[in-house]
C-alpha cells in the first residue's frame, strides 16, 4: 500500500467524507459480465422472486416438506452442513492464536470473512424456513426461554458466534476505513473473541448434531447414535479445513493481483500443513464411527440399499480422501491435497444429509425430495454471499498486505 | 492484551451464568395439581367419529370428510386434531383413536425454543401462537409425530390436540369424552385413569390385551389406550422407548456449563503456554 492512500476516517482524509468514500466504494470494481455474473444473477433474481412468493403463500408453496419431513434442504444443507463447513474459522483461530501457529496467520483473516458471512448467510437462510418468523424474536429478547431446548442454545451461540467473528475481523474494517485508534482498540479484543468464539463453536457445532438426538426412532439407525454430537464436533474440524483449502485455491486463482509472490509460495507450505491436521483428525473420526458402528450391533443392516451407502460415505468419503491427505502430505503433491479436500466436502455434504434428510423418515412411504425451487434457494443464498465476499475482498485488505501504517505503529 | 484475564473471565462467567441452558426442565407439579387424561379404550369405541366431530366444530377446524376404514391409515394433519382408524385385527374390525398422547415430559415442550409447546400443570400440552416462531423442531422430536404444520399459509400454525385446555379451565371435559356416545372416552387424572384402566383388565382378562398404551411408552402419557389386540396391530407405535424423549438430549445440555467454565480457562493457559515459542515455529510441520 502506497503512502498517499486516502483514508475517509484519518485526519489528513484530503477533504474527503466519509459518505463519498463509502459511496465511492459501493460502486463495482472488476468486469461486469464475467461468466459467473451471467450466470449467478439471474439465479438471485430467481430466488428473490421465491423468497417473495414462500412469504405470501406459505412454504409449502415453493418446498415439497411432508408432515413427517418437517425440515429439507435448507435446514439440512444451508444450515448443518453450512456451519460445518465454516468450521475453518474457529480451527484457524484456534491453531494461530492459541497453538500460536503463526505459520497459518495469513490465512486467518479470509477464513473467519468466510466463517463470518457463512453464518449470516446460511443461518439466515433459517429465518426462511420458519414458519412465524415475527416471533424470532421472543427466545431473544427472553419473555420465552426455552431453555431445555438444543435449538435454542444453538440460535443463541450463532448470534454471539457472528458478533465473536465480527469482532475478530474488526480490525480489517478499520484498516480499510483508515481508523487507526479503532483499530487499535478492535485489535485489543481478539483474543478474548477467539477464545469465546472457539468456546461457542465446540458447542454448537455438537449442538447441531444434538438436535436430532430426540428424533430417535426417525433416523436410520446407522446414523443416529447418541454419539452424534461428538461425531459431528470431530467431523466439523477437517469439514472447516477442507473448505478453507478448497476456497483457498479458487481466491487465490481469482484474487492472485491481491496476492504477493512470496504470500503464493506460502500457500503451498500452508496447504501442506492442513493436510496432515485434517490426515490426523479424519482418523480420529473414522475410529469413532467404527467404535459407534461396533457399539450399535448393526452388522444385519449393511447388506441393504442404506447399508450401501453408509458404506459409500464410510469409505469412500472419509476414509479414501483421509488416505489421500496421508498421501499426499508424504510426497507433498498440492494437487491431491485439493482433490482430498474437495472428497471430503462431499462426504460432509453426505453425512448431513444421511442424518437431516436422507435418513430421516427413511422408512415413510413417500420420500421428500428438494423441489427445483429449494434448490434455486439454496444457490441463490449462496451466490449471494460469494457477491458479497468479492465485494469485501476488492477493499479492504483480507488477502493483500496490510496498509503499512498498520506495522509502524506497532 | 488490554482486557484483563480477570475481567475476561468475570464477563465470561456472567455470559455463561445468564446462557448455560443446560437447566432440564423439573417435573412441573406447582400447586399439587395433578396430571390429567384421557383414557381412550378401543373395546367400547364403535368407529362413529362423534368425537372428531365434536373436534372440528369446537376448534374451527374443517369437518372430517372421510371415514375409517380398514386397510386406510387416515392420519391427523392441519386440518384435523384427531381421527379414528379401523384395522383389520385378529379379532375382528378394531377402531383406534390417533391423537396428541400428552406426554409426561413431552419431547415438543423441550424441544420448542420459545415454549410456544408447553407442558401445562393439569397436564394438556399446548401451542401458542403468540410465542411459537414456526421452526418445526417440534415436529422433528415428537416421537409420535403429531404436530402438523399449515405448509399453505403465510401466517402459518401448528395444529395439534390440547385435550381442550380451555374448556378445562372453564371445568367442562374434552370436547370429544362429552360428545362420545359409547363411552370409549374417560376424563380423569392419570393415577385415576391409570387404576379404572387395570381394573378393566383384571375384572375382563378375555376382552382386553394386558397392556396400558402409554403406562411406559415415553416416559408415560396422558392419553392412555386400551386394546383388545396386541398394539402394533392397530398401528401403535411400539418400538418406542420407556424412558422420556428429553432424556436423550440431557446429557449433551447437562454437558455445556462445565463446556462453558473449562474450555476458556483451558484455551486461556495453552495460549500463554505457547506464547514463547514463536521460535519453534517450525516444529509445528
Ligand atoms: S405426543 Fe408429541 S405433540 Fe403430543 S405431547 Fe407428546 S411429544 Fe408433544
Ligand atoms: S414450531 Fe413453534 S411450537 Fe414447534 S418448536 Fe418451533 S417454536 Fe416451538
Amino acid at each position: 500500500m502506497s503512502n498517499t492512500a486516502v483514508y475517509p476516517v484519518s485526519v489528513n482524509n484530503n477533504g474527503k467524507s466519509i459518505w463519498s468514500f463509502l459511496r465511492s466504494e459501493m460502486k463495482p470494481k472488476g468486469k461486469i459480465f464475467t461468466p459467473f455474473n451471467i450466470i449467478s444473477f439471474p439465479i438471485m433474481i430467481l430466488g428473490l422472486v421465491l423468497i417473495v412468493i414462500r412469504f405470501w403463500k406459505g412454504i409449502g408453496s415453493i418446498t415439497n416438506l411432508t408432515q413427517e419431513v418437517p425440515w429439507g434442504l435448507w435446514i439440512g444443507f444451508d444450515v448443518v452442513t453450512g456451519v460445518a463447513f465454516a468450521g475453518g474459522a474457529y480451527v484457524l483461530t484456534f491453531m494461530v492464536y492459541i497453538l500460536n501457529m503463526k505459520k497459518y496467520h495469513s490465512l486467518v483473516k479470509v477464513t473467519v470473512l468466510n466463517g463470518f458471512l457463512a453464518y449470516l448467510f446460511y443461518a439466515g437462510a433459517l429465518l426462511l424456513d420458519l414458519g412465524r418468523p415475527w416471533h424470532v424474536i421472543n427466545p431473544i429478547i427472553g419473555n420465552n426461554f426455552g431453555t431445555s431446548s438444543v435449538l435454542f442454545l444453538v440460535a443463541w451461540h450463532f448470534l454471539l458466534y457472528m458478533i465473536a467473528e465480527l469482532i475478530e475481523f474488526s480490525p480489517t474494517i478499520a484498516e480499510w476505513l483508515g481508523a487507526r485508534r479503532a483499530r487499535k482498540i478492535l485489535s485489543s479484543m481478539t483474543l478474548a473473541a477467539v477464545i469465546f468464539g472457539i468456546t461457542l463453536s465446540t458447542l454448537h457445532q455438537s449442538g447441531l448434531g444434538a438436535l436430532f438426538l430426540m428424533a430417535k426412532e426417525k433416523i436410520h439407525p446407522l446414523w443416529y447414535s447418541e454419539f452424534i454430537p461428538i461425531l459431528f464436533f470431530v467431523s466439523s474440524i477437517f469439514a472447516g479445513l477442507s473448505m478453507v483449502i478448497f476456497e483457498g485455491s479458487i481466491t487465490n486463482r481469482v484474487f492472485s493481483n491481491q496476492l504477493t509472490e512470496k504470500s503464493h509460495k506460502e500457500h503451498d507450505r500452508i496447504l501442506h500443513g492442513l493436510a496432515k491436521i485434517c490426515a490426523g483428525t479424519m482418523f480420529a473420526y473414522f475410529f469413532l464411527k467404527v467404535l459407534v458402528f461396533i457399539h450399535g450391533q448393526h452388522w444385519n443392516l449393511i447388506n441393504t440399499g442404506y447399508g450401501y451407502w453408509y458404506l459409500l460415505e464410510m469409505i469412500g468419503f472419509v476414509l479414501l480422501p483421509m488416505m489421500l491427505f496421508f498421501y499426499s502430505y508424504r510426497k507433498n503433491n498440492i494437487t491431491m491435497i485439493k482433490i482430498a479436500s474437495i472428497l471430503t466436502l462431499l462426504g460432509i455434504i453426505l453425512n448431513r444429509l444421511n442424518i437431516s434428510v436422507i435418513g430421516f423418515k427413511w422408512d415413510a412411504a413417500v420420500h421428500y425430495v428438494p423441489s427445483w425451487m429449494e434448490i434455486a434457494v439454496t444457490l441463490a443464498v449462496i451466490f449471494t454471499e460469494i457477491w458479497i465476499f468479492r465485494w469485501v475482498i476488492r477493499r479492504m485488505p483480507v488477502l493483500r498486505e496490510s496498509p503499512s501504517w498498520v506495522n509502524e505503529e506497532k | 492484551m488490554s482486557l484483563g484475564r480477570r475481567d475476561f473471565m468475570k464477563t465470561l462467567g456472567l455470559v455463561s451464568a445468564t446462557l448455560t441452558f443446560g437447566k432440564a426442565k423439573a417435573e412441573q407439579h406447582k400447586n399439587n395439581v395433578e396430571f390429567h387424561g384421557i383414557l381412550y379404550d378401543s373395546t367400547r369405541c364403535i368407529g362413529c367419529q362423534s368425537c372428531e366431530f365434536a373436534c372440528a366444530e369446537v376448534h374451527n377446524l374443517p369437518e372430517p370428510e372421510d371415514m375409517p376404514e380398514a386397510g386406510v391409515v387416515r392420519k391427523t394433519s392441519e386440518h384435523s386434531r384427531i381421527v379414528i382408524n379401523a384395522f383389520d385385527t385378529t379379532k375382528g374390525e378394531v377402531y383406534a383413536r390417533q391423537s396428541c398422547m400428552h406426554c409426561n415430559q413431552p419431547a415438543c415442550d423441550a424441544a420448542c425454543l420459545t415454549q410456544a409447546m408447553h407442558k401445562t400443570e393439569e397436564g394438556p400440552v399446548i401451542w401458542r401462537g403468540d410465542k411459537c416462531m414456526g421452526c418445526r423442531y417440534c415436529m422433528v422430536s415428537c416421537p409420535f409425530e403429531i404436530p402438523k404444520f399449515e405448509y399453505h399459509s403465510a401466517n402459518p400454525k401448528i395444529e395439534k390436540c390440547t385435550m381442550c385446555y380451555e374448556r378445562i379451565e372453564e371445568g367442562k371435559l374434552p370436547a370429544c369424552v362429552e360428545n362420545c356416545p359409547a363411552e370409549a372416552l374417560m376424563f380423569g387424572t392419570r393415577r385415576e385413569l391409570l387404576k379404572e384402566a387395570r381394573k378393566r383388565i383384571v375384572e375382563n382378562p378375555d376382552l382386553y390385551y394386558d397392556h396400558i398404551y402409554g403406562e411406559q411408552e415415553a416416559g408415560g402419557t396422558g392419553l392412555l389406550c386400551l386394546s383388545p389386540v396386541p398394539f402394533n396391530e392397530l398401528g401403535f407405535k411400539t418400538n418406542l422407548q420407556n424412558s422420556s424423549y428429553p432424556e436423550l438430549s440431557k446429557g449433551f445440555l447437562y454437558s455445556v456449563p462445565s463446556v462453558f467454565v473449562l474450555w476458556p480457562a483451558l484455551l486461556l493457559g495453552i495460549h500463554e503456554a505457547t506464547k514463547n515459542n514463536n521460535l519453534k515455529e517450525e516444529e509445528n510441520e
